[in-house]
């Protein structure tokens, strides 16, 4: 059975079905005129070979060329492309499927940040009264380890709400380098979660390496195609309209070998997209189109994700805010645009402004991971543990993030209102007002363990003491000291063996001896 | 056959069933005899109605109170427990002077004038008959001179006065000159409760007691019954 995730049974809708329609249309007018410029020659040359007007702009040390897309391709490739997605998982009950027209909601963590956050308590003594402490907590940053990507993933596997794992922290250690980064992190994320892995990829040469893991780790080619436990991101466009060429050539690799992909595009509303919505959704819809249309002509049914992460710019700084609301709007908007193709959907929530776990941190995510939510993308990218827009990762975070994730799945599941519930309430009503008392506490009782009652929150302090992060960081050790179902053995033997780079440091079973 | 019958109530007092129709706590318990049904049997069997409190009821309870120590139990129980407690207590009252039992205590129970709320009364006031005192509540929005009258004819040990508004509260500050009026102050001991008072408020009123919440009300009653006893 794969994992449920939670069904929107009513999704809110941003905008209307006419405004649905507009932004299509508006991006097919973009698609072919300005079109996009292509940093990747391969890219324009598969477009040209399939009708597209390609022109060569520039060539010598930076060549490019300028692709028209005609809208004919566009929807023949959005017609071909998958509209069921499954992403696997060691574990098949972790398993994923996600439907372009259904909105089931799945969350996942991500993205990777380059700093890790540590977390400890000091206790403070009140001067006018000493023998009044408090235990407050420091946060602490560093460069992100491999081995905080192990701890981060064993976290997630744990946490209840967490249906799949992007990898949280950029792995700098000493020996990591661009050749052996993304084996290691995919078999750090692999061995600590059961769970779905999704990961960008830093060197096209150590794709082959990746796929041969998680081969080896299911049984072989057909097991990996049936099962496919790794998906990659791939931010092929960049804002606004170009396709860069490394990126693109990881793109086009990965369609080749039909594994799972996240067309993704990311542009900041004020700079590299029209400040106003109309405008910087027109835009993207039109360069996750052009990715998806690659995909297509590259390798006919490749699965891939409407992914969308559109930001609005800060107006203090222009880098990215997050936490604004019209982030979450276009999110939505990006959400509506997918299911009007029926392509499943990566969005994006969660992720805020704030640089450190508090009240900032908790209304900004909160916020977007609600309403985001409610809208009902299959694949919501939705940030546990992420601080300063996608900078830090903080574990404690996330397990606190957890804890809302909880609220909000249970507040999307259905009202159980009906005519045998209606009779039940009737009797227990003509009942109970026929008592001295008129209280209903005994009837309690009967939904109490049912699951129809939802829990408190869970790091709740007594009386008037905030004892959230003390309760939270309880938490978060408690399921450090929880063991996880690693890759087994004679497997993890044969990942060491065959696929080089990987660090001796990482074999459990090794490091037991 | 005492033994069965007595571990039979012991364990619905647990499940909260008051009888055979209540569903209780696990699944298939609805139809077979409740507590009621099972104390009518046991004194059709001649068992000591004392037996019946210690071996059966107190035991359940305590085996309730054990859980929500333990939070496995949660006050839904307590007070579905509590209330079958009561409701065995109201079948055994009247064999208990023949037994030789005495009733642990009398509580007159009211929320005070101008105030409405009853939540908070009701749940002690099934947690007290729980606990095996008997109960006489007078309802909400009470008048003073009402109150005093209660305590003049039935003579009980305690008077639980509740409130729920900060405007009302202050009335029971007049239940408290009243009995003194009355002469009756000394011949009751008063415990408050209720959400804008507090033990600070209680002392200024000259209450005996403060219960913050159910549970607290009753540890109030218990000590205080037990100073008294001693």
């Amino acid at each position: 059975m794969p994992r449920e995730g939670i069904l929107v049974r009513t999704p809110y809708e941003r905008i209307t079905d006419e405004q649905v329609q507009q932004i299509h249309h508006a991006s097919m007018e973009i698609l072919k005129d300005p079109g996009l410029i292509s940093f990747n020659k391969e890219a324009a040359e598969i477009f040209h070979s399939n009708g597209a007007d390609v022109t060569t702009v520039s060539s010598g040390n930076n060549p490019c060329w300028l692709v028209r897309i005609p809208e004919e391709l566009v929807l023949s490739a959005v017609d071909s492309a998958n509209k069921t997605v499954k992403l696997g998982a060691r574990n098949l009950e972790n398993i994923l499927i996600m439907k372009g027209d259904e909105p089931r909601v799945f969350f996942i963590t991500g993205s990777e940040t380059n700093t890790w956050l540590d977390v400890d308590f000091q206790t403070y003594v009140r001067k006018s009264e000493p023998a009044t402490e408090i235990r407050v907590p420091e946060f602490h940053p560093r460069r992100g380890t491999v081995a905080d990507l192990c701890k981060s993933a064993h976290v997630c596997e744990h946490l209840q709400t967490v249906d799949g794992y992007i990898r949280t922290v950029n792995i700098q250690d000493k020996d990591i380098t661009e050749d052996n980064k993304d084996v290691n992190k995919f078999f750090a994320s692999l061995n600590n979660t059961t769970k779905h892995v999704m990961s960008g990829l830093t060197s096209l040469k150590q794709l082959d390496n990746v796929v041969r893991m998680a081969e080896l780790i299911v049984g072989g080619k057909e097991q990996l195609k049936e099962n496919p436990i790794i998906s990659f991101i791939t931010c092929l466009v960049k804002s606004p309209l170009q396709f860069v060429e490394d990126t693109t050539d990881t793109f086009i690799e990965v369609c080749r070998r039909g594994l799972p992909v996240v067309v993704s595009s990311s542009p900041q509303a004020g700079t590299s997209a029209p400040i106003k919505e109309a405008g910087i959704m027109a835009q993207i819809n039109a360069e996750v189109l052009a990715g998806i249309t690659l995909s297509q002509l590259v390798n006919k049914g490749t699965p891939v994700l409407y992914g969308s992460v559109p930001v609005r710019a800060r107006m203090d700084t222009l880098g990215d805010s997050y936490g604004s609301v019209e982030t979450s709007q276009y999110n939505i908007d990006c959400v509506q645009m997918a299911r009007f193709y029926k392509i499943p959907n990566y969005s994006t929530s969660g992720v805020c402004d704030a640089k450190v776990p508090g009240q900032q941190s908790s209304i900004e995510r909160l916020f977007s991971d609600l309403v985001v939510t409610l809208s009902g993308p299959q694949f919501l990218h939705c940030a546990y543990g992420l601080l300063d827009c996608n900078a830090i990762f903080c574990l404690l975070q996330a397990v606190l993030d957890d804890a809302h994730f909880q609220m909000i799945k249970f507040f999307l599941k259905p009202a159980l209102i009906g005519e045998k519930e209606i009779a039940e309430t009737l009797k227990q009503i003509r009942e109970v007002v026929a008592t001295p008392q008129k209280m209903y506490i005994r009837h309690i009782r009967s939904v109490m363990r049912s699951g129809e009652i939802s829990s408190p929150y869970p790091f709740e302090g007594d009386l008037a003491n905030d004892n959230v992060f003390a309760l939270a960081y309880e938490r978060m050790n408690e399921l450090l000291a929880k063991p996880v179902e690693h890759i087994d053995s004679v497997t993890t033997s044969k990942i060491f063996q065959e696929i080089p780079g990987l660090l001796p440091r990482l074999n459990v079973y090794e490091e037991r001896r | 056959m005492a033994d069965d019958i007595l571990k039979l109530i012991q364990e619905n007092v647990i499940q909260g069933r008051i009888t055979k129709d209540d569903e209780g706590f696990d699944d298939g318990m609805a139809g077979q005899p409740g507590v009621t049904e099972l104390i009518e049997t046991a004194l059709a069997q001649k068992i000591n109605p004392q037996d019946i409190i210690s071996k059966g009821l107190t035991r359940g309870m305590a085996i309730v109170g054990e859980k929500f120590e333990a939070k496995q139990y949660f006050i839904p129980d307590m007070l579905a427990s509590a209330q079958v407690v009561g409701a065995a207590m109201d079948i055994l009252e009247p064999h208990l002077a023949g037994a030789g039992a005495k009733a642990k205590g009398k509580i007159i129970m009211a929320t005070v004038k101008g105030d409405l709320h009853d939540i908070g009364k009701n749940i002690v006031s099934i947690l007290l008959r729980g606990a095996g005192y008997t109960v006489k509540d007078l309802g909400n929005d009470i008048d003073t001179s009402t109150i005093v009258e209660a305590v003049r004819e039935e003579k009980p040990q305690f008077l639980g006065l509740s409130a729920l508004l900060i405007s009302t509260m202050a009335n029971m500050a007049d239940v408290m000159q009243a009995l003194k009026d009355a002469g009756l102050r000394d011949k009751v001991k008063v415990v408050i409760g209720g959400a804008p008072v507090s033990e600070e408020f209680a002392k200024s009123i000259g209450a005996d007691g403060y219960g913050a919440d159910g549970f607290g009300a009753i540890r109030v009653v218990e000590s205080l019954f037990n100073a008294n006893a001693a």
